[in-house]
């Protein structure tokens, strides 16, 4: 128990980064997917094709490599990251890519005669998407948004790579240092307490749309 | 009164319509009638402006006017579509006020007011905080109406109306349509049922395919 109290505060401080890009990467690429979603139907050919290179390219290769062409690969072209922005800005790029795909399917789940109707009732296409389209799009894609939630809370733990101290590498030093398996198998647990904060927040969410079909 | 003059509409090399002229009297009940593949329906989302008219020119009261091209004017045209397209995601309530608040800028009370008193006329009296999963087919359609009606359309077009329902339905469905003509509510129905349109109609218009 001792021991436990001992190296507690440098997990602790490690989750709190690891929640930090968790977050983040969460605010930023949602709605940034919900846009790059609707580039990825739009008309206009050479947007979609750029799209889906992009989206191409951040899901056809590992997130570890896009982290390390990041910070060591960009600044050769004068793009210098700090470790930190660096990781936020592989992560942001990745997700967004992975949740574009889902609004994408979302958007196209959605009956044409939807915008119909509201055409003839004289709604702009913003008033449609905003208070028709997208709440059904979010009721389609709250489960498989919420699976991307949890993979993003493990795979935060890439930013060791870039030299980022995060909840696993705070466990792994101190497994190095300790010569004991204990601090890993508290990682373990403070995982698992985070995607279970997870799991119920999206529960809850998920509930709130269900209140309609 | 509305009027079309030599209506030419075209999907790719297919022409569905060809010179065609209508009259739309005002109060009265037009049917729109015709086998399935005519192009009744075609003719139908050209009036309320959801395709383009490759020719040919709408007259309303006198004057030309653009169905497909009219979000500045008045709320000409009401549509009550075939499978209704209520949004799933409002109530009733918010279904019906939603276009007139947005777009009519009526307050939310001045909206649900209005609302109330259609709701009330289409017997719809309690369903008003469901959502439209929790409505019956015939209560949908309802919704459908009262909703085309609280934007004050001069004009009120129902897609085949009676066969998303029911056969015993059909007769609640004509005593709706007959009583709004009461109140003065322009009508054009697109239907492929000659009783129906019987039934109801002042003037039958038929509408048959052109043979390429």
């Amino acid at each position: 128990m001792h021991y436990v109290s001992e190296i507690l505060p440098s997990l602790l401080s490690g989750a709190w980064m690891t929640i930090k890009i968790f977050f983040w990467t969460l605010i930023a690429s949602i709605p940034l997917g919900i846009l790059a979603s609707l580039g990825l139907t739009s008309r206009i050919a050479p947007l979609r094709w750029i799209l889906k290179f992009y989206v191409w390219l951040m899901r056809g290769t590992p997130l570890l490599l896009q982290l390390i062409f990041v910070f060591y690969g960009l600044p050769i072209i004068g793009v210098i990251f700090q470790r930190y922005d660096a990781a936020l800005f592989a992560f942001i790029l990745n997700y967004t890519a992975y949740f574009a795909e889902i609004f994408r399917g979302g958007f196209q789940a959605i009956d044409q005669g939807q915008y119909e109707s509201a055409r003839v009732l004289r709604l702009t296409r913003g008033q449609t998407l905003r208070k028709i389209v997208i709440p059904q799009v979010i009721k389609i894609v709250v489960p498989s948004i919420g699976n991307e939630t949890i993979n993003l809370i493990k795979d935060s733990s890439l930013v060791y790579v870039i030299g980022l101290g995060d909840l696993l590498r705070a466990g792994n030093v101190a497994t190095a240092r300790d010569v004991t398996l204990l601090p890993l198998v508290l990682v373990g647990v403070i995982y698992l307490l985070m995607t279970a904060v997870a799991t119920f927040v999206l529960r809850k969410v998920e509930q709130h749309y269900r209140a309609w079909r | 009164m509305l009027e079309l003059k030599n209506i030419k509409k075209q999907f790719g090399g297919r022409t569905i319509l060809d010179n065609f002229n209508m009259q739309v009297p005002d109060d009265q009940i037009t049917a729109i009638v015709g086998p399935s593949g005519a192009g009744k329906t075609t003719l139908l989302r050209c009036i309320s402006g959801l395709e383009k008219t490759n020719s040919g020119s709408f007259i309303l009261d006198g004057k030309t006017f653009d169905p497909a091209n009219n979000r500045d004017n008045d709320n000409v045209i009401g549509v009550v579509f075939q499978d209704f397209q209520l949004f799933p995601n409002l109530t009733v309530l918010d279904n019906i006020t939603l276009a007139p608040q947005l777009v009519l800028k009526q307050s939310k009370t001045e909206a649900e007011k209005r609302a109330q008193e259609l709701i009330d006329q289409l017997n719809l009296t309690g369903k008003e905080s469901l959502y439209p999963y929790q409505l019956s087919g015939g209560q949908k359609q309802r919704v459908a109406i009262v909703r085309a009606l609280a934007m004050n359309p001069k004009i009120l077009c129902y897609d085949e109306p009676t066969s998303a329902l029911d056969p015993d339905l059909r007769q609640t469905v004509e005593n709706i349509i007959l009583g709004l003509k009461k109140d003065n509510m322009t009508q054009i129905v697109v239907t492929h049922d000659m009783q129906f349109a019987e039934n109801i109609a002042d003037q039958i218009v038929r509408v048959e395919p052109i043979k390429a």
